[in-house]
């Protein structure tokens, strides 16, 4: 690709991220940062792509840390993103994860 | 299995994965605008980073070499036995803490994947400037990232003092930094000789420039900055796919980059603060500002959970305006069970939600909503400030800089001009408070010394508990 194209696509993306944002209830700020938190996390994928051109001892090693710091970006932003947003169901269930078939009466 | 592993492997198909995957994230982030599609929202863009993922890992080479699956299971496996227990145990109030912390790590693992990338690419003396300089950018901005989301942690977490921690000469050190930082990047990116340690003098510089930006911010403004931090991790992360030419990446890492950019904008436009202000370090003037002993604001009156009680249950319309003092005690629960108590009786009660109330934008609403609150009954500043001058009774909860009628009656006062709960115009206030100490922001208010305010002093939780109780007797 091209970095012009990329730059295409940057840019496309910007628009993309603002406009979709510019929507947002207030009361729904705080999982949409965990939520993008969690996204940005897809930078894990920088380590497993260059896993296998990694030289020497100390390569390897950051790149197993960076995976890791990678993964609980993600799977913690995921997690924590979903926990808090099942708060929002008005449900007589306390815990969140049991069922989300009250799709209907979320309010 | 129909398909042979060599389709499988085709570049083609692996961009294509790529696309669902960002298709997934941008409509899984338009379902996280509102509140009933919020939950199915974040799923679809978990689903979309499994299959970036399941991608990546089908690319060609990528799984080459014997350790390399290995060493890539190892650093997952570590990634989930950290993320998931911490996810799972946090609690609600703790939450803000908890984002900074997932955006420092993504930071690091920006700020890391450089360094290698670097490392890797310089060996053979060959680095193309369209790879080279996202690839500086991104080792410059994730460890600002990840040193400055930790010091936020330390902050919030109340590890370090929440109080701005300012050195003097602070800003011409900051710009220093920043320019070693950027002449650094340059001399590399221009230069042609082997200078591996560069980048690790460059990823330090960085490091320091993200302890010395945040260390002077006080407290009140973390929300502000956790977001900024946000922000600038997408954007690290956006410049790591241009480096790495990963479609999936620079979306991904863009997207994030814009909407924390526009949070950042409308959580600093409601502490009516600017960004560069906060960045530049502290509130303004807060050396030259009164702090809470230079003026003498006469006494406070304090009261009795039996008093409140009465005040209460004799009330049409009650206000109930919750800050990070609610959050802390856990009392969101015990909250909502006076409100049930005093509606029982015939008495509207409201929620006045100021949107930086807490430490997040929304923390107060994540709370209630916890607690089973009803969202009708949370009402934003706009709407709620009209109705002060109708409210009987308005019940501050642990609030204390939102409320603060110095931002509005006093010029000298480092947040003059920051949007309140107007709590002063309803015809009574009680404030719970653990002790006399100021708020977040290290601000007297004089709130506390009206005629018509006096204070509960006590754990919010408890003393709540004592109100309802109180009222159900009545």
């Amino acid at each position: 690709m091209t970095l012009v194209t990329e730059i295409a696509i940057l840019v496309l993306a910007a628009f993309v991220g603002f406009e979709v944002i510019s929507k947002v209830p207030n009361t729904l700020h705080t999982p949409l940062m965990s939520g993008t938190n969690a996204i940005h996390g897809i930078v894990v994928l920088g380590g497993l792509l260059l896993m296998h051109e990694a030289n020497g001892v100390l390569e390897h090693f950051l790149l197993v840390v960076a995976i890791a710091f990678g993964t609980i970006n993600v799977v913690g932003g995921f997690l924590v993103t979903d926990r808090m947003l099942g708060m929002f169901k008005r449900k007589e269930v306390p815990k969140p994860e049991e069922i989300e078939a009250s799709e209907g009466d979320a309010k | 299995m129909i398909a042979p592993a060599v389709f499988l492997q085709r570049a083609n198909f692996i961009d294509s994965l790529y696309i669902v995957a960002f298709s997934l994230f941008i409509y899984g982030m338009s379902g996280l605008t509102g509140p009933r599609t919020a939950v199915r929202g974040n799923k679809i863009a978990a689903a979309g980073m499994a299959v970036a993922v399941v991608a990546t890992l089908l690319t060609p080479h990528v799984l080459s070499g014997g350790s390399t699956p290995w060493l890539m299971a190892l650093g997952v496996a570590i990634g989930v036995a950290v993320g998931v227990p911490a996810a799972r145990r946090v609690q609600m109030t703790q939450m803000p803490q908890m984002v900074a912390l997932f955006n420092g790590v993504g930071g690091g693992a920006v700020a890391i994947i450089a360094w290698v990338e670097y490392r890797h690419h310089f060996a053979p003396g060959y680095f193309p400037l369209k790879s080279e300089i996202p690839t500086l950018f991104a080792a410059i901005v994730g460890s600002v990232s990840f040193w400055g989301s930790n010091i936020a942690f330390g902050k919030l977490q109340e590890i370090l003092p929440g109080r701005p921690i300012k050195l003097p000469g602070q800003t011409i050190i900051n710009g220093v930094l920043f320019a070693i930082c950027v002449v650094s990047a340059i001399v590399l990116a221009t230069g042609t000789h082997s200078q591996a340690l560069f980048i690790v003098g460059i990823l330090l510089a960085a490091a320091l420039l993200g302890n010395m930006v945040v260390l002077p911010i006080g407290g009140a403004d973390m929300p502000v900055v956790i977001s900024l931090l946000n922000a600038f991790t997408g954007l690290s992360a956006a410049a790591t796919g241009i480096a790495l030419n990963n479609t999936a990446l620079i979306v991904a890492g863009m997207i994030v980059g814009a909407s924390g950019t526009i949070l950042t904008n409308l959580m600093a436009k409601a502490m009516n603060r600017s960004v560069p202000a906060i960045v530049a370090g502290g509130f303004g003037g807060a050396v030259a500002a009164p702090t809470a002993g230079d003026i003498d604001r006469g006494p406070v009156r304090s009261t009795s959970p039996q008093d409140v009680a009465i005040q209460l249950s004799y009330a049409r319309q009650i206000v109930i305006a919750p800050g990070y003092g609610m959050a802390v005690a856990q009392a969101q629960h015990a909250v909502r069970e006076l409100e049930r108590a005093l509606e029982a009786r015939g008495v509207e009660v409201k929620y006045a939600i100021h949107p930086v109330a807490g430490r997040m934008p929304g923390h107060m609403n994540v709370l209630l909503a916890e607690a089973d609150v009803p969202y009708d009954l949370l009402r934003e500043m706009d709407d709620i400030n009209p109705e002060f001058s109708r409210t009987d009774v308005t019940l501050v909860i642990g609030a204390n800089d939102v409320t603060n009628p110095a931002a509005k009656n006093e010029p000298g006062s480092p947040i003059y001009g920051m949007p309140i709960l107007e709590v002063d115009k309803s015809g009574a206030v009680v404030v719970l408070k653990r002790s006399m100490a100021s708020g977040f922001a290290g601000i007297d208010n004089p709130l506390f010394y009206d005629a018509k305010t006096s204070l509960l002093f006590g754990d919010a939780k408890q003393s709540v508990s004592e109100i309802t109780a109180e009222v159900q007797a009545l």
